[in-house]
């Protein structure tokens, strides 16, 4: 296919797609669990990506993601909360001491800055750390700046460790899936840069990269830069889903859960990053909620074991098998793409070449 | 005397938490030094080894119930290594951890759904869980068992490593992986064995641990997991000694510090203290100097 | 391959699902069949109508114990009077129970479950910040939610859909803080509260400012999540001469605290609102040097019907048994469960619909006289207007609770 025709049908896919979101809004109750996936999905979608930046093309292992969407979450929830309701939200600070309020998209990519200085900072020194060290450092760093957000004396500013709430937030599904689709489409032509390029030759090999002319601190930092200025906004997006936010809820099992979105869409593959956000959203939390219900029966056979908490387990076990057995992850290293999926339904009932077929195993 | 009576609590609190987190550390010290995984999954052992004595006690005295509980701590970390690290093994290291992310996940739930999400009342253990008196400051008597206990299986462990065959053949696997596997070791009972041994010593550790801090919670192991392996990247990872003496550090200064009133902070100190000292020595206190192969 | 046939498979599982869910959320009607977990629920449907009454509590997590005693006393309630009548129809009330996991990011979806449930009213939840957190929610849904436990101001303060049933903090600081000073003279107290817990905060706020409005001192000390080792803050508040000992927390910290403060030998009293009203806390202060008081909705024995009832209903199911922690003492909490599912009863009857909107309206003028005493909504914030909380002391030899006194302010 050529470039240009590629360029039309992925345009055309992004615009059926949100207009059948369109669509489905109109026609569903508001209250559909759908949506609440849908919502939820699209904003794990982009720090999935933005994780994957990091970790899938620059080969940097990071672990502070939670940390940088719960900069980007209070620094869009401090500047956005109404002036007038602010007495109520920072009931113990005497009002706290901002006293202004910034558009929307404003304290959008604020949430975005605030998140990209911090790891400008952190990145100055714990970059220079190698794997497992940096991601543990960066771990570390997470944990610092939740505990900083909670301390009393922040409070006039961060409201101590109560919740946020009270701004604005958004009702139509469309919202994350625009402000997502637009930050990863910035990803992506990143990505598919010079400096895209760069990243991917430092996760191959650092010396041969350096030893290209590349330079390391400086890509390095700016992949790190970048990857957690995106975090910052989906953690904003986040905190206007949840309507109120807490410096608590950023615990490294948020990253963790990001990290394994990663590795079942397939490090390396943005497309596969979102396409597992929202299957992981989806299971954790719509499909297997009926495993919670003590009382199921089908056709009159009480099905043994369910009681609250056996979702979790099955969905557990559900991502062991899937880091055990299917190692690549949904995607692999490829791109979900028109051209994609002509080449599958060519080969399925083609020739099946054998290389591939022991490509899951290796 | 009136400051020694005030102050003495925290440091013995401190000395035996440091004592509990030492315990965990080697397991996470031992098994990073031979198959370089940060295995995640060692807190929730850990954890794990909490609820096993918690309901064995409802079955069973005490006496049967102890032994029992460090016997199926044992197996379940031989289990976990056994079904979700070997296979990847020849996987990048990336996957590995993703594993051992996923088992933590996995006994966190299981633990859940067991419990019914209720903290569990950990049994009573006789003798060490009485109070005893030392200078005027009132505690449990495991506290003050905790840190020599933990010295005297340090040291032997030490023993074991420097003395014995498999000793030999651990210092091997941690020294060079592959070569150790062309000299005719049995890698993979090495291995096996580093997690007999470290989940072994996270039972004693349990045991220790929830006698002092009564709850059981399937989160309980997830914090003292983290500090302890933050105590063996402190004390360079891959060394015994560094990491006891880590998790002594670490678990004095936690305590010093809320004794200072910075509670909010006792937890991000830790992990002050390990960027300090990663980017100041990125080995650790006593880590071998790692060379870079090009 | 078999990683493409899995794709395949997800992708079909992805879409049967989202079918599955358009035609589950579509239909109103109660007998439609699409939705998860509903459509299979136990017999209910057999002709008459089904009326839902949504059940948003915690019953994992930091508040689950609380948060099951509390759906336990909705269940029996439900059990004794599982239908209503509704706009001259009979309807069959059916209680969809969801886990919000005591945590504040998990509780928002779990409330989306249940509006997508079609939940006609919501009771709950045991703990104020999964309450607040899921506020926004079910306004946006606009279906009334009835706080039963949750006494902070911030869960109806400012909005119209958030009502509840229970007295507020402020108040409970302040009966704890003359109780303090009147029966201990306590001129120090040390308060423990958790960082992140809006109950635990906003208590020991008020305990504050009504103790340092007494002419008391305050020493104020915050744990983190996950924190186990209470060791140090039992020291400082030895060597700090508190007086009293204030820790407004969940009881899972609780039972630690009690624990470590016991084996430091703390002498003084130690004091906490409602949530220690447990039998996790009598169990852990069974045979241990400690004196523990704590304010409460509800004292057992206030309502002898109920008690027995209640109790023959804990102990004919051994689920219940574990639920309620393993005997058959009466939380106050379990009361208080019973009487929310009253009360969305009564609003239910006043509304004459299921419509969410409807019970919403009627709700405000809701007046039922429950075990726990009578309950109507102000006309602010629909807060039950409550004077009285019961003062309990643990007596550690029995297990059980000593009643002490019935308090208000003034």
């Amino acid at each position: 296919m050529s470039k240009k025709a590629k360029m039309i049908w992925n345009a055309g896919l992004i615009a059926a797609l949100l207009a059948t979101l369109f669509v489905l809004e109109q026609v569903l109750p508001s209250g559909s669990m759908l949506f609440t996936v849908l919502k939820k999905g699209a904003i794990y979608a982009l720090v999935a990506v933005s994780m994957n930046l990091l970790n899938g093309f620059t080969g940097l292992f990071s672990l502070g993601q939670a940390g940088f969407m719960l900069l980007g979450a209070y620094a869009y929830a401090i500047l956005t909360i109404p002036v007038e309701s602010r007495g109520s939200v920072y009931q113990y600070f005497d009002g706290g001491i901002i006293q202004f309020t910034v558009p929307v998209p404003v304290a959008l990519i604020a949430g975005g800055i605030l998140a990209a200085v911090f790891a400008f900072l952190i990145g100055l020194p714990v970059l220079r750390l190698k794997s497992d060290y940096l991601a543990i450092a960066t771990l570390g760093f997470a944990e610092i700046i939740r505990a900083v957000f909670q301390w009393d004396k922040l409070g006039p500013i961060t409201n101590g460790s109560n919740l946020l709430r009270n701004f604005p937030s958004f009702k139509s599904v469309l919202y994350p899936f625009v402000v997502s689709g637009i930050c990863i489409a910035l990803i992506v032509l990143l990505i598919n840069s010079t400096y895209g390029r760069a990243f991917k030759a430092i996760r191959d090999d650092e010396i041969a990269a350096e030893a290209m002319g590349i330079n390391l601190a400086h890509h390095k930092r700016l992949a790190f830069v970048i990857s957690s200025f995106f975090a910052g906004v989906s953690g904003a997006l986040l905190a206007m889903y949840q309507t109120t936010i807490q410096a608590s809820m950023f615990k490294s099992a948020m990253t963790y859960e990001i990290l394994l979105i990663v590795v079942i869409g397939g490090i390396g593959s943005v497309t596969g990053s979102c396409i597992s956000s929202f299957l992981f959203i989806a299971c954790s939390e719509w499909w297997l909620r009926f495993l919670d219900n003590e009382n199921l029966y089908i056709g009159g056979f009480h099905v043994p074991l369910l009681r609250p908490g056996f979702r979790k387990v099955v969905f557990a076990l559900v991502i062991m098998v899937m880091v055990l057995f299917y190692r690549q992850g949904i995607m692999g290293t490829r791109e979900f793409s028109v051209e994609g999926i002509r080449n599958f339904f060519q080969k399925r009932f083609g020739k099946q070449k054998a290389v591939e077929g022991g490509g899951s195993h290796e | 005397m009136e400051w020694i009576t005030r102050n003495l609590p925290y440091l013995m609190a401190g000395i035996s938490v440091g004592g509990q987190y030492a315990l965990i550390a080697i397991g996470y010290t031992m098994v990073y030094g031979i198959l370089r995984l940060i295995n995640f999954a060692h807190g929730d052992i850990f954890m794990v080894a909490g609820l096993i004595m918690v309901y064995a006690t409802t079955v069973m005295p005490i006496y049967i119930a102890i032994p029992l509980m460090i016997v199926a701590t044992v197996l379940l970390g031989f289990l976990v290594e056994r079904a979700a690290y070997k296979p990847l093994r020849s996987a990048p290291r990336m996957s590995i951890m993703i594993s051992a992310i996923g088992v933590s996940y996995l006994l966190q739930n299981l633990a859940l759904y067991v419990t019914g999400g209720l903290s569990q009342q950990y049994p009573p253990i006789p003798w060490i869980n009485d109070t005893v008196t030392v200078m005027g400051a009132t505690t449990k008597r495991v506290t003050l068992i905790t840190p020599v206990l933990t010295i005297i299986l340090v040291v032997l462990l030490v023993l074991l490593i420097k003395k014995t065959k498999i000793g030999m053949a651990m210092r091997a696997a941690s020294k060079d992986f592959e070569t150790s596997q062309l000299m005719g070791i049995k890698i993979n009972s090495v291995i096996s064995m580093t997690f007999i041994i470290g989940t072994f010593l996270a039972a004693i550790g349990s045991l220790l641990f929830f006698t002092n801090y009564t709850g059981v919670t399937p989160t309980a192991g997830a914090m003292p997991g983290l500090k302890a392996f933050v105590a063996a990247v402190f004390g360079g990872i891959g060394s015994i000694p560094g990491a006891v003496i880590g998790a002594f550090i670490i678990g004095i200064c936690e305590n010093i510090i809320k004794g200072l009133g910075w509670t909010t902070f006792s937890d991000a100190f830790t992990f002050a203290l390990l960027i300090v000292i990663l980017i100041a020595k990125p080995t650790g206190l006593f880590g071998e100097k790692a060379t870079d192969k090009v | 391959m078999k990683r493409r046939v899995l794709a395949v498979a997800l992708a079909v599982a992805m879409v049967g699902t989202m079918l599955a869910g358009c035609g589950g959320g579509s239909g109103d009607s109660a007998n439609s069949s699409g939705d998860n977990g509903t459509a299979s629920e136990a017999p209910a449907a057999d002709g008459a109508k089904v009326v839902k009454i949504g059940v948003y509590e915690p019953a994992s997590g930091d508040n689950g114990a609380g948060g099951k005693q509390e759906v336990l006393g909705m269940q029996y309630a439900n059990q004794e009077t599982p239908t209503v009548e509704i706009g001259g129809e009979e309807y069959t009330v059916q209680l969809e129970i969801v886990d919000n996991e005591s945590s504040n990011d998990k509780g928002p979806s779990a409330a989306s479950s249940l509006v997508s449930a079609g939940v006609s009213v919501v009771l709950g939840s045991y703990g104020s910040g999964v309450s607040i957190a899921a506020s926004d929610v079910f306004k946006e849904a606009g279906i009334p939610a009835i706080g039963v436990t949750c006494t902070n101001p911030q869960v109806t303060e400012g909005n119209t859909h958030y009502f509840r049933i229970c007295f507020l903090d402020p108040f409970q600081g302040t009966v704890l803080a003359n109780f303090a000073n009147a029966n201990f003279s306590a001129k120090k107290a040390y308060i423990l509260t958790k960082l992140g817990d809006d109950y635990s905060t906003g208590l020991g706020y008020y305990f504050k400012e009504a103790f340092t409005g007494l002419g008391g001192e305050v020493i104020e000390e915050t744990f983190q999540e996950g924190n186990s080792d209470f060791t140090s803050y039992v020291t400082k508040a030895k060597n700090e001469g508190a007086e009293v000992f204030f820790a407004p927390v969940s009881t899972e910290a609780a039972a630690l605290i009690i624990e470590q403060a016991a084996a430091q030998g703390l002498t003084i009293p130690m004091m906490a609102g409602d949530t220690w009203d447990s039998n996790v806390i009598l169990n852990a202060a069974k045979d241990k040097d400690v004196q523990i008081y704590v304010t409460t909705f509800y004292q057992e024995g206030g309502n002898a019907d109920f008690d027995n009832g209640f109790k023959g209903y804990i102990n004919s199911d051994p689920t219940a048994t574990a639920n309620n922690g393993g005997d058959d003492t009466i939380s106050a909490v379990s009361a208080m469960g019973y009487d929310a599912y009253y009360v969305a009863l009564e609003a239910l009857k006043a509304a004459g619909s299921t419509d969410p909107a409807a019970v919403n309206e009627a709700l405000w003028k809701v007046n039922h006289t429950g075990v726990s005493g009578s309950i109507t909504f102000d006309e602010v914030n629909g807060d039950a207007m409550r004077d009285t909380a019961y003062v309990k002391c643990a007596n550690t030899e029995s297990g059980e609770w000593d009643f002490v006194a019935e308090q208000g302010v003034n």
